[in-house]
């Protein structure tokens, strides 16, 4: 059983839709404790960091996660949710989770790179893999993903590093750190390449 | 590394009662079919994106559609942004709730604490500012909401910086004078306000073909959108749901500059 943490900060549908024509049990959780009996979690995300914590802490679903996360269960972040397991962002003033070692800043572009590049950073990027880990092993060459974010995380250890992908410069669109795992893009919203990547997590026994 | 980013190319699906329409210039709405089923087959054509709007929901002061967001949206493996009637924080949260990526805000944008509250709560890239441009006395282009009936300003550039100033990540920017024409887009327009603004700027009205979109794009806009190119084919406009080919698509991308292909 897969469990969607609903905190209220959208994007439940089309997850639950992705990993249901997938064929794999899934719930939307809108209680913490929908997630005691689940294998796997997905902490899903859009919009400002300080609205995400809050609303995090206000539905009281951090220990839950911790609880998951503790088991060795896998535990996926997208969008805002990967940017929620970072220490900080540089969007908010609330703390993150601290879940792996990371922040979560501003684009860096120079002025070349500002003159042709927009942010937020909204569309569709290749990925270049460099630890495909259980999500992105077998990822066909043409893939893509789907990106809106304003905000990219740095992770102080390389080695967290699952896949990047450029917007003026490299960022990390994807890292695992154990069974933790996160996703900048939106997996739910790229085609035949999310049911690809939420399949293979739906999967994943670590 | 290497730039290898193709420009969004985006469906425009107007809603009307239960079904789609496409007219021109606002007027003469057509049939064109079921929306979920439209959704289907652009999921299969492995769409960039998709804007759904309700034209008539801020003219007939009613709130969104919520229920035909949320079924548009769970078929949709595509991002999606959604518009008609979107006037409340409250609106953006139940769109976003059902599944939407951004809300699309036209008439709601003469409101400016609105859209500042909505960038503030739900990050600007969520929070797009549909710009209806018509042309009046002597060509002079205006701003309009409210289905083109209510002039709100008399200059584009200007409107488009005020709603980057107040949050909004990017801006629909349609021209009524082209809508349904498939003539090309209003290149004039649509140069001025993407030099204006540094947040990414769709355009929309008019594409009939593939180099519209590249003109368009040429012009400044960082991402094309189309209605009647998408639905009709032909000069007899049969309704035929299209979408480019994939070497139409990459035939889009931009060519690398060294500048940004360097390190």
């Amino acid at each position: 059983m897969i469990a969607i943490v609903d905190a209220g900060l959208g994007n439940i549908a089309a997850i639950a839709t992705m990993l249901r024509r997938l064929g794999h049990p899934t719930r939307v959780a809108a209680d913490p404790a929908q997630l005691d009996d689940a294998s796997h979690a997905i902490l899903p995300g859009v919009g400002a960091f300080d609205h995400g914590r809050a609303s995090l802490d206000r539905t009281g679903f951090v220990p839950a996660l911790e609880a998951l996360r503790d088991r060795g269960q896998p535990v996926l972040g997208i969008c805002l949710g990967m940017q929620l397991l970072t220490r900080r962002s540089d969007e908010g003033r609330l703390p993150g989770l601290g879940w792996i070692a990371g922040e979560t800043l501003s684009f860096a572009l120079d002025d070349a790179a500002r003159r042709r590049l927009r942010i937020p950073h909204m569309g569709w990027n290749s990925l270049e893999v460099r630890a495909p880990g259980p999500l992105l092993t077998d990822l066909p060459a043409e893939h893509r993903f789907y990106f809106v974010h304003s905000y990219r995380v740095h992770c102080d250890d390389p080695a967290d590093i699952a896949a990047t992908a450029w917007h003026g410069h490299d960022f990390v669109a994807s890292f695992r750190r154990g069974n933790v795992l996160g996703t900048q893009f939106h997996p739910e919203k790229s085609h035949r390449f999310g049911l690809h990547l939420l399949d293979r997590f739906a999967r994943w026994r670590p | 590394m290497t730039l290898r980013r193709r420009p969004r190319v985006i469906p425009v699906l107007l809603v009307r009662g239960e079904g789609l329409v496409k007219g021109r210039g606002f007027a003469e709405p057509q049939y064109v079919g079921d929306p979920v089923n439209a959704i289907r087959i652009f999921n299969e054509k492995e769409v960039d994106e998709i804007i759904v709007l309700d034209i008539l929901a801020s003219s007939e002061n009613r709130p969104p559609r919520f229920e035909l967001a949320r079924d548009v949206a769970s078929e949709c493996f595509m991002p999606i942004c959604f518009g008609g009637g979107v006037a409340t924080i409250e609106h953006m949260d139940r769109l976003f709730a059902a599944g939407v990526e951004k809300v699309s805000i036209n008439t709601g944008s003469t409101d400016a604490a609105l859209i500042q509250a909505a960038s503030a709560r739900f990050g600007s890239q969520s929070v797009v500012a549909a710009m209806d441009v018509r042309s009046g006395w002597f060509g002079r282009r205006k701003v309009v909401v409210k289905r083109g009936t209510r002039a709100v300003h008399d200059d584009p550039v200007a409107w488009a910086k005020r709603m980057r100033d107040l949050g909004a990540g990017e801006i629909l920017l349609q021209s009524i004078d082209r809508d349904g024409a498939m003539a090309g887009y209003d290149l004039e327009l649509v140069q001025s306000v993407a030099a204006a603004v540094d947040i990414p700027v769709i355009a929309l009205g008019g594409a009939g073909s593939v180099a519209d979109l590249r003109n368009g794009l040429t012009a400044g806009a960082a991402a094309v959108a189309a209605g009647s190119m998408f639905v009709f084919h032909g000069r007899h406009r049969a309704v035929l749901i299209t979408y480019p080919t994939a070497a139409e698509l990459d035939s889009l991308i931009p060519v690398p500059t060294p500048t940004l292909d360097g390190n």
